[in-house]
């Protein structure tokens, strides 16, 4: 029988005008942004000094942008209470990415084209940095990532820093840890496949422990997103591990400790700084505590500065700060201080002030780039517990 | 004869003009909006090609991401293989030779963009309407999977072939307007000739078209394969515009937008189908500011179109296609 | 050996169970409305989200959880399936009925466009982080013969058999289980013996999303936590389920999701965890191609 043809219901006419006018707005809008664009701000202007951020403010990476984000209000507030920086105030432009490469590209290009930003700062995920590095290179507008620790994003280029460690060092830390703390030999890595993050310290961690003297009895992956994983550690328990490397991120964690407890591995859990967050002990329950972490500061042993930051941090938003937002903290604080140093807001100086950033006092500790752009400070490990994470044990760089 | 020469005289002439836009939009328009643009340009190849199989020939098909993603991945490998062949070592190539090495490896894309609809159309086309498109669902999703999984292309965390920068960014105003312009004249040309005819004879009953002696089995794979490598192409471009591609970029999400972008414009409907992108593109851009609002907007817009006006802004009926003959195209 | 074995196979037929009851109310929906309901794994969401506000209206204490009883457990898995229930009523009365007499494309973009909304909705009132669920019934594992199970599995295991003879019984030796069986075999014609075609297609949705709901809850129950996007995954691999069976076939919708349970958790724990999800589509299409009507479906011959 012949399917009934498509007929319009009422409200056809006035549907159709709204699409077209619908249409005709966005072109208009589009063109709109065409006039008086395509020329940088001019470095002698006196308005605002815009520091862009590029970061996932929605979808399932949602904590990690909100933390870095609150970490670099805080830091540009307390530079514009100084006085800004070359006699102007520091704008803050935030700009969601909804944490897919797809919409990077739009929000660095948005940053750097409609609002004219100097510099910009993200983002968390390895995988998104990779993508705005290479725009940012190409554009020659410095970036500063908070807290990408996967090798490849400064290789991109000069006009890419970053202010946390690497991972081939996070997994060494916490194979060292492991050896030498824990006294453990064999452990098993359940890593994320979707994740290079997770891929990179998974493959760290395997050489610095085999290489100090341990062996790794099984590797099994899973996806970020998914719930189930009592197949992959079904797998692993014969071999009988005294320690399970996960360095996934804190969604998929909790329920891999739950799992494997109630399969009876008993072992600890060991992972990275994406483990950090409060859902980690609400998902994982008892079942994540006595597991340990590789992370960028413990907010139980800080120094004064990160004294001075966590007061701050509380007194704004009333909860203990993360390490991301101390991180975010940081990379606004070196991309403020480069404006300062380079003594003007033309990209290629600030770039270069930013790549002698030397013992600038961060909360992370004193911030010092390297040749690569990457900064060479030590790890802390923290051990889950009822109430928070606690300070285990420094790792300096090797 | 003298056809053929105007004919190409007429093509060199388009190609230098868009060449030139394309020149001056660069200089001129921020990078921003040339990219949101650039973007429309790619969803219209995709929404033209998709119209042809959905709209024209009532075959519904919801897992064309999976062939984009073919195409994506072929062309940036080729890219990747052939200018290291070619041009050994270079960095950046001059205008020339981005197109010795661009043209091939999107015919190659959409090459194997469209094996990869034969192996896919052949089988399922013997089904109809709601197990057809899960069964393209389903075949979608494993030809993400497939690439999710493969380290040559790089799994999950994407293929930027291998170079710190990224895949190179070839894709401009000049290649997607020439590519585009291409694609709606041919699938324009075909939707309004005797085999669009046979086409949408099979939409409206295919059983019928079958007892006129239509050749429905090889029309319907025909059609399908022509639309898989439209979407190879638009893939290629699509690659070359972002510096890399992973499987999360063609997910069912992608293919849904795909379907929305032809419903808005018209089911049927080719120029209605470059509308449909357009406004997608444009709509999706517009409302980044909305947040978490944005899409809840895009799913009311689509469940309110449906139930309001399902024939979307065209219909069946087309605005001027360029270089189809106007006669041809019938009252709606 | 066995043990890994038989620890898979616990496994498989624990979450295969959750598909089953989700499989239920798409085999059900397609059986009367020739519709792919999209939204239905959103209201499996929905009913996890409406059990974890209302274990915490009635009092949860995440300290206490022993102290919850078990009435009020039993409260929240109620209020959860009316909750839901209702969802699906306002789904199909304002999205799906005016669309009745469409072609069969409008209603299943529309059903794509409702999931989409829900998940988004469940994302702007939830926040997309993942949550944990009330444990109202407090976790306890056992360990038989080198395979270990947990209360929540065996409840799991028994509520669903429960509910899925009850709905047999239902369809089977009700009058209105007659009349749902009467309008999916010939609409027009049920409609002319004198039943009332909306009031059986509204219930189906209605016991269709209680059994979502309840799938949502159990689910919660054993994965110990909940997120918007939840229902993506699980309901793409419990509609496979139902299009195993035999869409249309309630017995085929259980066998289906049991199956797909199975095969899932074998396939990531004996050949690979990366192709655990990539299984599922390949049983689909296999199915499709092969035997288009299911396991114990009954092919249609089209007359002209």
């Amino acid at each position: 029988m012949k399917p009934p043809p498509l007929r319009s219901r009422k409200l056809s006419r006035p549907l159709t005008l709204l699409l077209g006018l619908w249409l005709a707005a966005g072109l208009l809008g589009a063109l709109g942004t065409l006039t008086g664009c395509k020329q940088r701000p001019d470095e002698n202007a006196t308005g605002p000094i815009v520091v862009g951020a590029y970061l996932s403010m929605t979808g399932s990476m949602a904590t990690f942008g909100e933390s870095s984000k609150r970490g670099a209000v805080i830091a540009v507030e307390e530079a514009n209470q100084r006085g800004g920086v070359l006699g102007r105030k520091i704008e803050l432009v935030v700009l969601d990415d909804q944490g897919r490469a797809e919409e990077v590209g739009n929000a660095v290009l948005r940053l750097i084209d409609v609002n004219g930003a100097v510099a910009i700062m993200g983002e968390v995920a390895s995988t998104l940095s990779l993508v705005a590095g290479r725009i940012a290179q190409r554009r020659k507008i410095p970036m500063v990532s908070p807290s990408s620790t996967n090798t490849a994003v400064t290789q991109i280029g000069d006009y890419v820093f970053r202010v946390c460690f690497l991972d081939p060092f996070q997994g060494y830390a916490m194979a060292k840890f492991a050896r030498e703390k824990l006294k453990i030999s064999r452990v098993a890595i359940l890593k994320d496949v979707r994740n290079d993050y997770s891929l990179g310290l998974a493959d760290a961690f395997e050489k610095a422990f085999k290489r100090l003297g341990g062996s790794i009895v099984g590797i099994e992956s899973y996806s970020a997103g998914d719930t189930e994983f009592s197949a992959q550690l079904t797998k692993l328990k014969p071999s009988l591990p005294e320690g399970l490397y996960v360095p996934g991120y804190y969604t998929e964690v909790g329920g891999i400790a739950r799992q494997a407890r109630r399969l009876g591995i008993k072992a600890p859990l060991m992972g990275g700084d994406g483990w950090e967050s409060p859902e980690l002990r609400n998902i994982g329950g008892a079942d994540i505590v006595g597991s340990y972490y590789s992370n960028h500061f413990a907010s139980d042993q800080p120094t004064p500065r990160a004294t001075q930051f966590i007061a701050a941090y509380r007194a704004k938003y009333n909860e203990a700060a993360p390490a991301l937002a101390a991180l975010g903290y940081d990379a606004t604080l070196a991309i403020i201080d480069a404006i300062r140093r380079a003594g003007s807001t033309h990209p290629k100086a600030v770039r270069d002030a930013l790549a002698t950033t030397k013992e600038l006092d961060a909360v992370t500790g004193k911030l010092t780039l390297d040749a690569n752009r990457n900064p060479v400070k030590p790890a802390v490990v923290v051990r889950v517990t009822e109430a928070g994470e606690v300070f285990e044990a420094e790792v300096p760089p090797e | 004869m003298l056809m053929w020469l105007k004919r190409g005289a007429m093509a060199v002439v388009i190609l230098g003009v868009f060449y030139g836009l394309g020149r001056a939009l660069e200089d001129n328009v921020i990078e921003y909006v040339l990219r949101i643009v650039l973007f429309c340009g790619i969803n219209s190849i995709l929404a033209v090609g998709l119209n042809l199989i959905n709209g024209t020939t009532g075959q519904f098909s919801i897992g064309h991401a999976g062939f984009m993603a073919v195409g994506a991945y072929t062309t940036a490998y080729t890219v990747m293989h052939l200018s290291e062949a070619l041009f050994p070592g270079q960095a950046e190539l001059a205008l020339g030779q981005t197109a010795l090495v661009f043209v091939p490896a999107l015919v190659l894309g959409a090459v194997a963009a469209a094996f990869a609809g034969w192996v896919v159309g052949v089988p399922s086309l013997r089904l109809r309407g709601d197990y057809l498109a899960i069964v393209t669902l389903g075949f979608g999703e494993i030809i993400r999977l497939i690439y999710n999984n493969s380290s040559r292309f790089g799994g999950a965390t994407g293929y930027s072939g291998g170079r710190p920068l990224g895949l190179p960014i070839y894709t401009n105003f000049f290649w997607v307007a020439s590519v585009g312009l291409l694609v709606v004249v041919l699938i324009g040309n075909l939707t309004y000739s005797s085999y669009g005819r046979a086409l949408e004879a099979i939409r409206d009953d295919e059983i019928a078209a079958e007892a006129a002696g239509i050749p429905t089995t090889k029309l319907k794979v025909l059609a399908f394969v022509v639309s898989a490598a439209t979407a190879g192409i638009a893939g290629g471009l699509f690659a070359h515009l972002q510096s890399t591609i992973q499987p999360n970029d063609f997910k069912f999400d992608k293919s849904i937008d795909m379907v929305v972008m032809i419903i808005v414009g018209g089911l049927g409907s080719v120029s209605g189908a470059v509308l449909g992108a357009f406004f997608v593109g444009i709509t999706l851009e517009l409302t980044r500011d909305l947040s978490e609002y944005r899409l809840i907007s895009y799913a009311l817009l689509l469940i309110l179109l449906m139930l309001f006006r399902p024939e979307g802004m065209l219909g069946t009926r087309e605005l001027r296609i360029p270089f189809v003959n106007r006669s041809k195209i019938g009252p709606a | 050996m066995m043990a890994t074995f038989f620890q898979q196979l616990v496994n498989g037929l624990s979450i295969g169970s959750v598909y089953a009851l989700i499989a239920l109310g798409y085999t059900m929906v397609y059986g009367v409305l020739r519709l792919i309901n999209f939204a239905h794994s959103e209201v499996f969401m929905m009913g996890a989200f409406s059990g974890y506000y209302s274990a915490l209206m009635l009092g949860f204490d995440p300290a206490h959880p022993a102290e919850f009883g078990l009435l009020r457990a039993a409260l929240v898995l109620a209020v959860s399936m009316i909750a839901c229930a209702l969802l699906g009523l306002l789904i199909e009365r304002l999205a799906y009925r005016p669309l009745r007499s469409a072609r069969r494309l409008t209603p299943l973009i529309t059903a794509i466009g409702v999931s989409i909304l829900l998940q988004n909705l469940g994302i702007l009132f939830f926040g997309a982080n993942p949550r944990p669920f009330p444990m109202i019934v407090p976790e306890t594992r056992y360990e038989v013969g080198g395979v270990v199970l947990t209360n929540i599995k065996l409840l799991i295991f028994a509520v669903s058999a429960v509910l899925m003879v009850v709905l047999h019984w239902l369809v089977q030796k009700t009058w209105t289980g007659k009349a749902m069986r009467a309008v999916s075999v010939n609409l027009s014609a049920a409609k002319l013996m004198g039943i009332n075609a909306n009031k059986v297609i509204a219930f189906t949705f209605v016991v269709g999303s209680a059994l979502a709901a309840t799938g949502g809850i159990l689910f919660g129950l054993d994965q110990a936590k909940i997120e918007p996007l939840m229902g993506v995954l699980v309901g793409l691999k419990a509609f496979v389920a139902a299009v195993l069976g035999g869409i249309g076939n309630t017995m085929g919708a259980a066998a289906g999701g049991l199956l797909i349970g199975v095969a899932e958790q074998m396939t990531a724990g004996y050949l690979s965890a990366d192709y655990r999800d990539a299984i599922t589509f390949a049983i689909l299409i296999g199915v499709l191609l092969v035997r288009p009507e299911g396991l114990f479906g009954s092919s249609k011959i089209e007359k002209v």
